[in-house]
C-alpha cells in the first residue's frame, strides 16, 4: 500500500516536472513566433537552460545525497572548456551545428565526471561543513587552473601547457584557451532548443534515478548514515555514484552555456556562480526537482522583468536564503502547523456539536 | 636577502590570518557551526575604520575602536537573529543559513559603499625599519600586525584558562548539557564568543587593510575562507593551533605567490587545506574526538 503511494507520488513529480517544462517551451516558442518576446529576454532563454540543468544537478547533491557543494560551478567550467575545445577541433570534421553540439555536451560531460570522480574520492570522505568547505577549495583550485590553462591547435594536433604559453603554434595553428583572458571567437551553436533537449534529457534521467532502487539506496544513506550501512548500502558507493552524475549534467550545462557567448572567461565560473546555484535550489526546495525548475527560471526572468529593484536583487535573495532556512527549522513551521490542525480539530467539533 | 623579505610579508600576511582564525576556531569550537559570514564582518570592519577616519576626520586608533564596537554588535546581532533559532537544526540548514548572511552583508555593503574600491589609508602610518645596509625593509604595518597577533593570541588563552568565563567557554563547547546543568548560562557564552571572534575580526579588516589597501565589499571572503583553512590547518577549537596554521598558510601563500605563480597561489593554499584534510583531519594541534552512534 505505502510504496503504491511512493510510487504514484514518484509519477506525480515526473509528470508535473515534464509538464512545466513543455509547456513553458511551447509558451516561449509561440511568444518567439508572434514577436512577443523582449531581445533581452531572449538573450537569457540559453543561460535559463543552462541553469535550470545546473540546479537540477545540485539538487541531487544537495537535496537527494544530503551534501552540500559549494563547488558546482567548477564542474560547470571543465564542461564549458572541454565543450569549447571539442567543437573547435571538430568544426571541420562535423559541419553540423546540432551534432557537433551534442558531442561537445557528452564530451563535456565525461570530462566533467573524471573530475568529479577526482574530486568526490577524498572529498566524500569528509563529514558535514568539511565536506562543504572542501568543495568550495576544489571549486577554486578548478577555477585557478582554468585560468592558467594554454591550449591551442595546429596541424599537428592539440597543444597543451599551464601558466605560460609554452609551445609555438605551426603556420595556420589556432589559440584556443588563452590563459586569463580565456576564449574568444566561439562559434555560438547553442539554441533555446538544444537547451529544451537537455533539460528533458536531464529530467528524464535523474528523476528516474531519483524513483529507482539506487535513488532509495541514496536518500536512505542522507537520512541515516549508520543504519543505511547496516542493512548493507555501500555508503561511499552511492554518494559518490549521486556526486559524479550530478558533476556531468554540470559539466554539458556547462558546454551548453559556454557556446551561447563569443567570450568565455575561466572567471566567469566562480564561487558566487556556485553560490546562486545553491540559492535556486535551496528556495525551490531541497530534493524537490521542479522546484529547482521554477526557481532557476523566475529569480533569471524576475531581476529583467522587475528592473526598479534589480540592485536589491542579491539582497533579497540573501534575505529569503535565511528566512526560509529558519521558518523551515526553528519549529516555527511546526508551531503553525499544529496551530492549523488544532483549528481543524476544533471546527470539526463544533460541525459535529451540532 | 629576497627570500627573508618574502618570510617577512608571509609571518605578517599570516599573522592577519592568524586573528581572523581565532574567531573562527573559538565560534566553530562553542557553536560547532562554520560561520561563513565572519570574513565579511571583517569588511565591514574595515569599511568602519575607513569611513571614521576619511569622512569624519577621527583618529586611526579612535577609528579601530569604533570599528571594534560596531563589529562586535553586529557578530551578536548576527547569532541571535540569524543562528540561535537553528541551534537544534541539521548542519546543512545552518550552513546554508550562515552563506545567506555572508551574502547578505556583502550585498548590504554593496548597496552602502558602492561597487568601486576604496584606497584604504593605514592606520599604522608611513614608517619602517631598514636593516643590513637598507637591504631588507620592514614597514611599520608588518611590525604592528605581528605584535597584535601575538599580544591577541596570549591575551585569549589567558582568557579561556584563568577567568571564569573562559572556563565557561571551553566547558560549553565540551559538553552543552552538562555545562548547562553546572548553571553556565548557554546563550550568552555563545553571544560572548561571538563578540570576541567579530572584535577580532574587525582588528583583523583594519590591519589587512593596512597591508593592502583595496577595500571592497568582496574584499574579506577570500581571507575569510583562507583564514578558516589556517584553523583546520592548526587544528579547529586550539588557540595556539589557529596561530601556528594562520602564519604557516601565510608563508605558504606567499612563497607559492613568489615561486609558483601569482594566480595559481590560491590553488596551493586550498591544496594545503585538503591535504591537511585527508591526511590528519584534526589539525597540527587538534584533538580527536571519537564518532558516537
Amino acid at each position: 500500500m505505502k510504496q503504491s503511494k511512493n510510487l504514484l507520488a514518484g509519477k506525480r513529480d515526473t509528470l508535473i516536472s515534464f509538464g512545466i517544462v513543455i509547456v513553458a517551451f511551447i509558451v516561449v516558442q509561440i511568444m518567439i513566433m508572434t514577436g512577443n518576446i523582449s531581445s533581452s529576454l531572449k538573450g537569457q532563454l540559453v543561460p535559463i537552460c543552462a541553469y535550470i540543468v545546473m540546479a537540477v544537478s545540485l539538487n541531487l547533491t544537495v537535496g537527494i545525497l544530503g551534501e552540500l557543494s559549494l563547488g558546482h560551478a567548477g564542474f560547470m567550467s571543465v564542461g564549458a572548456f572541454a565543450g569549447i575545445v571539442a567543437t573547435t577541433s571538430l568544426a571541420e570534421t562535423i559541419p553540423a551545428a546540432p551534432l557537433r553540439l551534442a558531442i561537445a555536451m557528452v564530451i563535456g560531460a565525461v570530462c566533467a565526471a573524471i573530475a568529479g570522480v577526482i574530486v568526490g574520492v577524498p572529498v566524500l570522505r569528509l563529514k558535514g561543513d568539511y565536506l562543504a568547505i572542501v568543495t568550495l577549495a576544489f571549486g577554486e583550485i578548478i577555477k585557478n587552473i582554468v585560468g592558467v590553462l594554454y591550449i591551442g591547435r595546429d596541424s599537428s594536433g592539440l597543444h597543451f601547457s599551464l601558466i605560460e604559453q609554452k609551445f609555438e603554434l605551426a603556420e595556420g595553428g589556432k589559440m584556443i584557451i588563452n590563459g586569463p583572458m580565456g576564449v574568444s571567437g566561439v562559434t555560438k551553436i547553442s539554441s533555446f532548443t538544444a537547451g529544451f533537449v537537455l533539460i528533458l534529457i536531464t529530467l528524464f534521467i535523474i528523476l528516474n534515478l531519483v524513483h529507482s532502487r539506487t535513488g532509495r539506496a541514496i536518500m536512505s544513506v542522507r537520512d541515516n548514515k549508520i543504519a543505511a550501512e547496516s542493512i548493507g548500502i555501500s555508503v561511499t558507493r552511492y554518494k559518490l555514484l549521486a556526486f559524479v552524475i550530478s558533476a556531468a549534467f554540470a559539466g554539458m550545462a556547462g558546454t551548453l552555456y559556454a557556446m551561447n557567448f563569443s567570450t568565455v572567461t575561466a572567471a566567469k565560473f566562480d564561487f558566487n556562480t556556485s553560490i546562486l546555484i545553491l540559492v535556486f535550489v535551496v528556495l525551490g526546495g531541497l530534493g524537490n526537482i521542479w522546484g529547482s525548475i521554477i526557481a532557476a527560471a523566475l529569480l533569471t526572468v524576475l531581476p529583467e522583468l522587475l528592473r526598479a529593484v534589480n540592485d536589491y536583487r542579491m539582497l533579497i535573495y540573501a534575505i529569503l536564503l535565511i528566512v526560509m532556512m529558519i521558518f523551515n527549522n526553528s519549529g516555527v513551521k511546526e508551531r503553525l502547523m499544529e496551530k492549523r490542525a488544532a483549528r481543524r480539530a476544533a471546527k470539526q467539533v463544533s460541525k459535529e456539536g451540532l | 636577502m629576497t627570500f627573508l623579505s618574502y618570510l617577512i610579508s608571509g609571518i605578517s600576511l599570516g599573522s592577519v590570518y592568524a586573528i581572523i582564525a581565532l574567531g573562527y576556531t573559538m565560534v566553530y569550537g562553542i557553536a560547532k557551526m562554520l560561520n561563513f559570514a565572519h570574513g565579511d564582518v571583517i569588511m565591514v570592519g574595515a569599511y568602519i575604520s575607513f569611513c571614521t577616519t576619511s569622512y569624519l576626520g577621527l583618529s586611526p586608533l579612535v577609528s579601530v575602536l569604533l570599528a571594534i564596537v560596531v563589529c562586535t554588535v553586529l557578530g551578536i546581532v548576527i547569532e541571535r537573529l540569524a543562528y540561535k533559532p537553528l541551534r537544534q537544526a541539521p548542519a546543512l540548514a545552518v550552513l546554508i543559513t550562515a552563506i545567506g548572511v555572508s551574502y547578505f552583508l556583502q550585498n548590504a555593503a554593496l548597496l552602502i559603499w558602492g561597487s568601486s574600491s576604496k584606497t584604504f589609508s593605514s592606520v599604522v602610518g608611513d614608517w619602517s625599519i631598514k636593516l643590513f645596509n637598507d637591504q631588507l625593509t620592514i614597514t611599520g604595518v608588518t611590525i604592528v600586525t605581528v605584535l597584535a597577533c601575538v599580544v591577541i593570541m596570549v591575551a585569549l588563552t589567558l582568557f579561556t584558562t584563568k577567568t571564569k568565563l573562559g572556563t565557561a567557554m571551553r566547558a560549553v563547547s565540551e559538553d552543552k548539557g552538562a555545562a548547562q546543568l553546572m548553571g553556565i548560562s548557554v546563550n550568552s557564552t555563545i553571544s560572548l564568543t561571538f563578540a570576541i571572534g567579530s572584535g577580532l575580526a574587525a582588528i583583523a579588516g583594519v590591519l589587512l587593510c593596512s597591508a593592502y589597501p583595496m577595500l571592497m565589499p568582496t574584499t574579506g571572503s577570500m581571507p575569510g575562507i583562507k583564514a578558516f583553512t589556517a584553523a583546520v590547518f592548526g587544528g579547529i577549537g586550539s588557540i595556539p593551533g589557529a596561530m601556528i596554521g594562520g602564519i604557516l598558510l601565510g608563508i605558504i601563500e606567499i612563497f607559492a605567490k613568489a615561486y609558483i605563480s601569482t594566480q595559481l597561489s590560491d590553488a596551493v593554499v586550498f591544496a594545503v587545506l585538503i591535504v591537511v584534510l585527508l591526511v590528519k583531519p584534526d589539525g597540527l594541534l587538534g584533538k580527536r574526538v571519537s564518532e558516537k552512534v
